[in-house]
């Protein structure tokens, strides 16, 4: 190509250094096998090492970790620029997309660029109110909804972005989304879950655990509606670090139903063993619900506790490496290993 | 209903016709919109209005303004999860929704506003075919 400036044509064209976004949180639905995910603080360090440390101590027993973007309200290290380093780092990640903070014109930016940088997860959300965090005097943006982020996904999946102009090559993104069966009105969130599969959610991640018998209802009316078939579902839990924590999550995070039992339990309870009786509640919790009809897996919210998950993932039996599960990497991710019921499932 | 659809039409074209009727349409309408969904409904205006599928409730009622149900905030006894004693839009708009003949309008996917059409009345952007078109 003839070239306007001298020189120029010396120059070499820059090459990417991570490849094309990798598909293995869909591999590892698509294989059948107990799926594991994990979230990570992407913290306040504007040093990689920080989150790496941290991401370091759960991906040889998790399939895909989830980086958040500015729970509650509060500021942290950029979602997307936390999930390109994990996925630098060979690490799958699940980028969390709230549409608190963004118009729908730096939403579409943003994924774009997700998919620049071999992000391909996504996880779409609502997102927490600014009233929650530590800036309640910011303007909240909710210029779209959830589902109106799903279809947005959708919408960039097929090469245009909303206006209708092209995208070329479309972004391989993989959404997902989330629902809550603890808040109320109870009889709609099945309802809202199928919805949210209408409109564009590929995968699910619930809201944290503790309540089993009302997630066991969830649950039965999400296979009677045929929702788990379309999409797998993973089960949220969480560890409680101390009788504070449980305190804590009971009176202060909307959404989270700790039944007074366990609050009881962790404050009965010497402090120095507060730790172990938390991992022994979660592990407890997993297997009550690990063989409910319609659990593709689950998804582990250690809220800086790191430390804990491969403990619970041990006690629990459900590492990627455990007997039942061929390890990824070990050709567990090939045709032969995924049977047409479970093709079916996921499809 | 059907039988008034050329009529539809025809004043479509009308104001299609004369940008400056359609304003004055507007701007008549505006007062008579919000002096009756205002205090029955909560109305906000925001020009594309989906009343008849939210249970009769306003969505724009909603702190995070949500069109497509509740959020994962809601509070065990109803409550928004960010205004103090209001009751969540979509709780009430639920339970109001079982009580209406059309029912199931609440599961339809609400596409996103469009925000150029806040403040009009959404009478005249139905008339125009205006309502609902934003994408997605």
């Amino acid at each position: 190509m003839p070239s306007l400036l001298p020189g120029a044509g010396s120059i070499r064209p820059l090459a990417p250094r991570s490849g094309p976004p990798t598909r293995r949180l869909e591999e590892a639905f698509r294989s059948g096998r107990r799926v594991v995910t994990c979230e990570i603080a992407a913290g306040d360090s504007p040093d990689p090492a920080d989150l790496l440390e941290r991401v370091a101590i759960v991906r040889d027993v998790v399939d895909a970790v989830n980086l958040p973007d500015n729970t509650s309200g509060r500021a942290h290290l950029s979602g997307l620029a936390a999930a390109a380093i994990v996925a630098a780092a060979g690490v799958e990640p699940i980028l969390h997309v709230s549409c608190r903070d963004i118009n729908r014109i730096g939403l579409q930016s943003h994924l774009l660029g997700a998919a620049a940088l071999g992000v391909r997860n996504l996880l779409c959300l609502t997102g927490d109110h600014v009233v929650h965090g530590d800036h309640p005097e910011a303007k909240p943006v909710f210029d779209l909804d959830s589902l109106q982020l799903l279809r947005l996904v959708g919408c960039l999946r097929t090469g245009r972005y909303l206006s209708g102009r092209a995208i070329e090559p479309a972004p391989d993104l993989f959404p997902g989304t989330t629902e809550n069966p603890f808040a109320p009105p109870h009889d709609f969130r099945p309802l809202r879950l199928r919805k949210k599969i209408e409109a564009g959610a590929r995968f699910v991640q619930t809201q944290i655990v503790f309540n089993v018998p009302r997630f066991r209802t969830f649950m039965q009316r999400v296979c009677d509606l045929g929702i788990d078939r379309q999409a797998p579902i993973l089960a949220g839990v969480s560890p409680l670090r101390s009788a504070r924590a449980a305190r804590y999550m009971r009176d202060r995070i909307p959404g989270v139903d700790v039944p007074e039992a366990l609050v009881r339990r962790m404050e009965g309870v010497a402090p120095a063993r507060a730790e172990e009786e938390g991992i022994r509640i979660v592990v407890e919790i997993l297997e009550e619900i690990r063989d409910l009809p319609g659990l593709a897996g689950f998804h582990l919210m250690p809220i800086r506790w790191e430390a804990a998950v491969p403990e619970i993932v041990r006690r629990a039996g459900l590492g990627r490496a455990s007997a039942e599960a061929p390890a990824i990497g070990a050709g567990a991710l090939d045709a032969a290993g995924t049977s047409a019921v479970v093709r079916e499932r996921f499809t | 209903m059907r039988a008034g659809r050329p009529l539809l039409a025809a004043a479509r074209r009308f104001f299609v016709a004369h940008p400056g009727a359609e304003r004055l349409l507007d701007r008549l309408l505006r007062p008579a919109e919000i002096l009756i969904k205002k205090p029955l409904f909560g109305c906000r205006m925001c020009g594309q209005c989906t009343l008849h599928e939210t249970g009769l409730v306003c969505p724009m009622g909603c702190p995070k303004t949500l069109r497509n149900g509740p959020c994962g905030g809601v509070r065990f006894d109803g409550g928004c999860e960010v205004i103090p004693g209001m009751m969540c839009v979509w709780v009430k708009a639920e339970r109001r929704s079982r009580l209406l003949p059309w029912r199931g309008a609440i599961l339809r996917i609400q596409p996103a506003l469009d925000w150029t059409q806040r403040g009009r009345s959404s009478w005249v952007n139905a008339l125009m075919g205006r309502a609902g078109e934003a994408r997605p």
